[in-house]
């Protein structure tokens, strides 16, 4: 029913916006992905996209921080995604600043095969800080961050890769945090987690909150409702409806979005 | 069915299918040890012929000259008394040959006494031998001219056999001099062009079309590669005969092996570490040169040392590069300035084993350093393979996923 302006931007007008989206068409070779997308995020929410396999939520999460760029045939075929007001896509902007400014969280956790604290100081070193007070001062910041601290902070030398999964899904949040992004990005971080493990996540997301803007995709309804501010709901590369999470799930204004959340398809 | 034994349904059952399945199965089992009979062979009879030129029965068990000392014309004084003798006896026992085969088939008795009497002759001829073996003298070109005279003609046979005496130890240095300059040279080059056809290059038909030639490269025969390093470096850049020539010919003709491997190396490693590191701010490069090429490198370092230890071995692209048939001086040797070490050329155990086998005589006298030379080369290869693989367990041990 809302839907059916089409000229309306969605989310505009209920919060600070950090990212805006404007007409946004995106595609892969002649396929396209995504279709004519309008939506505000707001600054220190946690915005969550979901939406059945295929719907293009995560394609449009990897505009945020030009992931698509790594895939040859990807290209935008017109509109505009502002973060502060800037276009990322505009000529002038640097993508490596624009990806320190916007982090990522991976659906397979991938920490590099190196130690923990490496892992952290990554990010760090290759923008060329070698001072080793500064290092161990931004480790410790981003695992307390993490809630990760107090599991590993005796084991800092060995292999990330012999943490468990949850640990590592965290380890790799911390790596993120450690360049001080504004956003962070989350592409299915808890798809190959066990629930214990989950809740520990989505604590860590409560906590980020505060400082700051999270955009999630994922998969499990629950965990958009426990989770989110607002959701956003994708179906077919097209925004269907977006608005607080509470209304979403109790009120859907659009009848694929009640199909989709009781269950009847995705 | 002629079978009275009661049958369960899963009883066995005679069918076409289970003896096709049994005639295959023994078949490749027969080709395998066909490979493994053969393969032994050919390392035993090397191995136990060349051991006898390297090690020797006293302390400290390893004959050094052989190993260090450049190849010499060998000379051999025989003792005349027994040589005639030997000569003769062998003429009887050719002509009583002869003799037996002009026999009739009928006539068993005497074709019985002749075998009999080339029986004893051979017994005498081995006597003899051992006497021969005890009397004569052999020097190297060094003792030969260090002599204060000559033994004296009328008692000795002399007869010479070049490259027999001495060792070969200019092969050894020049061989392990051109394994190192090729290993550097293509690595560096292999590595370089793999990394841009795996992380840089854009998937598409001429990148196949450039793999493609990549890999053909490996099929050209390695005569060609001589030629063409002839004709490019020796002549076109004047390098000269020499060991950067060399050099370089081995590596090109070592680089499809070693960008193929690297590529396959390269895209073996996770996509995740390199988005991993891309989203936390790294530019390309840097995400390729930590998070890359570190993973890779096990895989990279083992294929390029096996393959540049296979194209080492290729005799054809250094006849006409680098390898000389002989020289006296160790490369390090009689150097105006420094840069003529790399504008020399050496000598080569590949092509020594070569010349060794192709253009002197075989006897006794040069079978020492024929299977000497093939044991020794082997022995360096084997060294090559081996480090390489020890250098994987080692680098794989510090990086794990």
């Amino acid at each position: 029913m809302s839907t059916s302006i089409p000229s309306k931007i969605a989310g505009a007008g209920t919060g600070t916006p950090i990212i805006k989206i404007r007409d946004f068409d995106f595609a892969y070779g002649d396929s396209q992905a995504l279709f004519n997308i309008n939506m505000d995020i707001n600054e220190k929410e946690v915005t969550a996209f979901i939406g059945p396999s295929g719907c293009g939520k995560s394609t449009f999460l990897r505009c945020f921080n030009r992931m698509n760029d790594l895939i040859e045939i990807a290209r935008i075929k017109s509109g505009a995604i502002k973060i502060s007001e800037v276009n990322i896509y505009d000529k002038e902007v640097d993508v490596i600043e624009l990806r320190k400014h916007v982090g990522m969280v991976f659906q397979k956790s991938n920490p590099f095969p190196k130690s923990i604290y490496d892992n952290i100081a990554y990010g760090l070193r290759i923008q060329g800080v070698k001072k080793k007070s500064i290092l161990d001062e931004v480790v410790e910041r981003c695992l307390r961050s993490a809630a990760l601290w107090d599991e590993v902070k005796d084991r800092l030398s060995e292999s990330a890769l012999g943490m468990s999964g949850g640990q590592q899904q965290r380890l790799c949040i911390a790596r993120a945090l450690a360049v001080r992004p504004k956003i962070l990005l989350m592409d299915e971080p808890c798809s190959a987690l066990d629930p214990i493990a989950t809740a520990k996540v989505e604590e860590l997301i409560h906590e980020l909150k505060k400082d700051y803007t999270i955009v999630i995709v994922t998969h499990n309804m629950q965990q958009a409702a426990r989770v989110s501010d607002r959701t956003a709901f994708f179906y077919l590369g097209k925004l269907i409806e977006y608005g607080q999470t509470d209304q979403i799930f109790m009120n859907p204004r659009d009848p694929q979005t009640e199909a989709y959340i009781s269950g009847r398809f995705g | 069915m002629d079978s009275l034994k009661p049958q369960n349904i899963f009883s066995k059952r005679r069918s076409t299918q289970g003896t096709l399945e049994a005639t295959i199965s023994g078949a490749l089992r027969l080709a395998t040890y066909l490979v493994i009979i053969s393969a032994g062979y050919i390392f035993l009879n090397i191995s136990i012929n060349g051991s006898k030129a390297v090690f020797t029965t006293e302390a400290p068990f390893i004959n050094v000259e052989f190993l260090t000392q450049k190849p010499q014309t060998l000379h051999v004084f025989e003792p005349k008394v027994i040589d005639t003798e030997l000569k003769s006896i062998k003429a009887a026992v050719v002509k009583l040959e002869a003799n037996s085969r002009n026999l009739g088939s009928g006539e068993i008795v005497a074709a019985d006494e002749i075998e009999q009497q080339i029986e004893t002759l051979e017994e005498q001829i081995k006597t003899l031998d051992i006497e021969r073996k005890a009397g004569r003298l052999m020097y190297g070109d060094d003792a030969y001219r260090a002599l204060a005279e000559e033994p004296n003609i009328e008692h000795y046979v002399y007869s010479n056999y070049a490259y027999s005496g001495g060792g070969i130890g200019p092969a050894i240095v020049g061989t392990c001099l051109l394994v190192v300059g090729s290993i550097s040279i293509a690595l560096t080059l292999g590595i370089l062009c793999a990394i841009f056809l795996s992380e840089y290059s854009t998937p598409g038909r001429t990148l196949q079309l450039i793999r493609l030639s990549v890999l053909n490269l490996s099929g050209v025969p390695s005569i060609v590669f001589g030629l063409f390093g002839f004709g490019m470096f020796v002549l076109f850049f004047g390098w000269g005969v020499s060991l950067i020539a060399g050099c370089f010919t081995l590596a090109i003709m070592a680089l499809p092996v070693i960008i193929a491997a690297s590529e396959e190396s390269m895209r073996a490693i996770p996509k995740g570490f390199r988005e991993g590191s891309l989203a936390l701010g790294a530019s390309k490069w840097t995400s390729v040169r930590t998070n890359v090429l570190p993973y890779a490198l096990p895989g990279i370092l083992t294929s390029s040392i096996m393959g540049v230890a296979r194209v080492a071995g290729e005799t054809a692209p250094i006849m006409f590069t680098a390898a000389f048939a002989l020289r006296d001086q160790l490369p390090w040797q009689g150097l105006e300035k420094p840069t003529d070490f790399f504008f020399q050329g050496v000598m080569a155990l590949p092509y020594h084993i070569y010349v060794v086998s192709a253009k002197i005589p075989q006897n006794e006298y040069t079978r020492n350093m024929q299977y000497g030379a093939a044991f020794v080369f082997l022995l360096i290869v084997g060294f090559f393979a081996l480090s390489s693989i020890i250098l994987r367990i080692k680098i794989r041990k510090k990086y794990k996923w």
